[in-house]
């Protein structure tokens, strides 16, 4: 992953403090997701639903091909905070970024997180799933 | 509405109480309330006031040996929630209390005494507009003498035993049909994960999916409705003793509490190595499809 970007400073963020805390401010994340635009709001069924997560969890790409980047937007109920939170970190650390740097982020982002021990390996494998989604669109996109 | 629940038809009336119940007795010196939910962030949302958080995957399991924590493990963390041998210590949870009933069965593991569950869990709780608090409450000083054992033989299936039981104890699949068939190998939305090389059941083994327990408020079907269910429809009749397995025994800590404490059956284990285990095990027998399937030649 390269320094500097979005999603390396909110690994860093976590790695920076204890392991409790980092439950924290994955809550701090979940609380932070943005709402979904309008244009989505009543139309769940045009996103992408993430089966992979144990919670329902949608996906949405907006792609501007003039500046080849891609915005993403993720909607999740408010009683799945763990599934939001890692939501919300993939929102802030990667919407907005090149079709180049989102297809550049290596699919274990939930080590970088520094959680397996308070989260456990397991429930990791979702914000993972996530970020193959998030790729497989793009890649989809740019064919 | 909670006021009209009635758990005297039970067999085990004192295992399940209102939310009403809760709201009363939550803050009583003999009880301890413990939220338990598949989401490890949802307590520190807001739970109900005065409940201490137990995580079924970090408090419960020991992760060197694979298996549950010890006695000694068990009478510390007690303590450390503030339960005495003498609380009351009651349940509940999101996803319709499927880990409430799994901590739940993991303490009778360790012979406590008073264990009781919030029928409809957390989402009845947050549905009637009841209070949350993000407050962390302080435990009360307590005391856990270590259990003299956990008492895996009478509460716990494991795969020998479970081997032995084909063609003789009934053996109840909670999983969802097409994990019961082998059409998949994990339950959905929880693919990637838990998974097994081979989808299929145990032979013998009749499919029960764990919500058909459940109303649609996530609260306990009537004891007849239950009866209708296991005993008939699944054939489950009169055997002294029955064996429950889902895929990690969660969902199947769910059917325990049914088969044990609301229709009264004597010997319910639950297999909690369950299909993790059996589908991916060595000379372990499947059937596949629909059908529960023949004992297979030995």
């Amino acid at each position: 992953m390269t320094t500097g970007t979005p999603l390396a400073r909110i690994f860093e963020e976590f790695q920076s403090v204890g392991e409790q805390q980092r439950l924290m401010l994955l809550l701090d994340y979940a609380k932070r997701l943005p709402e979904l635009p309008g244009a989505y709001r009543d139309s769940l069924q045009d996103m992408d639903e993430v089966v992979e997560c144990q919670s329902p969890l949608f996906l949405a790409t907006d792609f501007d091909d003039a500046a080849e980047v891609a915005h993403i937007y993720f909607a999740a109920p408010p009683e799945a905070p763990t599934t939001r939170g890692f939501a919300s970190i993939l929102q802030h650390g990667l919407s907005g970024q090149s079709y180049e740097a989102i297809l550049g982020v290596k699919a274990d982002v939930g080590s970088h997180l520094g959680l397996a021990r308070v989260i456990t390996p397991l429930r990791l494998r979702a914000v993972n799933a996530m970020v193959g989604r998030i790729s497989r669109s793009v890649r989809d996109h740019v064919g | 509405m909670s006021s009209d629940q009635d758990f005297s038809h039970y067999a085990n009336p004192g295992a399940l109480v209102t939310t009403d119940w809760a709201a009363e007795h939550k803050d009583d010196p003999s009880v301890v309330l413990l939220e338990s939910n598949e989401d490890v962030l949802l307590y520190e949302t807001g739970h109900i006031p005065g409940a201490h958080k137990i995580d079924w995957h970090t408090d419960l399991n020991d992760p060197v040996t694979r298996d549950f924590i010890d006695p000694e493990q068990f009478a510390a963390f007690a303590a450390s929630k503030g339960i005495t041998p003498e609380t009351t210590v009651v349940f509940y949870g999101d996803k319709s209390n499927w880990w409430a009933a799994y901590a739940l069965w993991v303490f009778t593991l360790f012979g406590h005494a008073d264990l009781r569950l919030i029928d409809g869990g957390r989402a009845k709780w947050v549905q009637e507009g009841r209070e949350l608090s993000t407050e962390v409450p302080q435990p009360r000083d307590a005391q856990y003498p270590v259990p003299a054992t956990r008492n895996d033989p009478q509460w716990r299936a494991f795969r020998e035993d479970v081997l032995e039981a084909i063609g003789r104890t009934p053996l109840v699949d909670v999983r969802s049909p097409a994990e019961y068939s082998g059409e998949v190998t994990s339950a959905p939305g929880f693919e990637d994960k838990e998974g097994a090389l081979r989808g299929g059941h145990i032979p013998t083994a009749v499919s029960v999916p764990w919500a058909r327990a459940a109303n649609e408020d996530g609260t306990f079907k009537s004891r007849e409705e239950l009866a209708a269910i296991y005993q008939e429809e699944a054939g489950v009749g009169d055997s002294e003793s029955v064996i429950a397995y889902c895929r990690i025994g969660e969902r199947s800590s769910h059917t325990w509490f049914v088969l044990k404490h609301l229709l009264g059956y004597d010997e319910v284990r639950n297999y909690d190595g369950s299909w993790t285990e059996w589908g991916n095990g060595v000379r372990l027998p499947i059937t596949v499809g629909a059908e529960p399937g023949e004992v297979p030649a030995s």
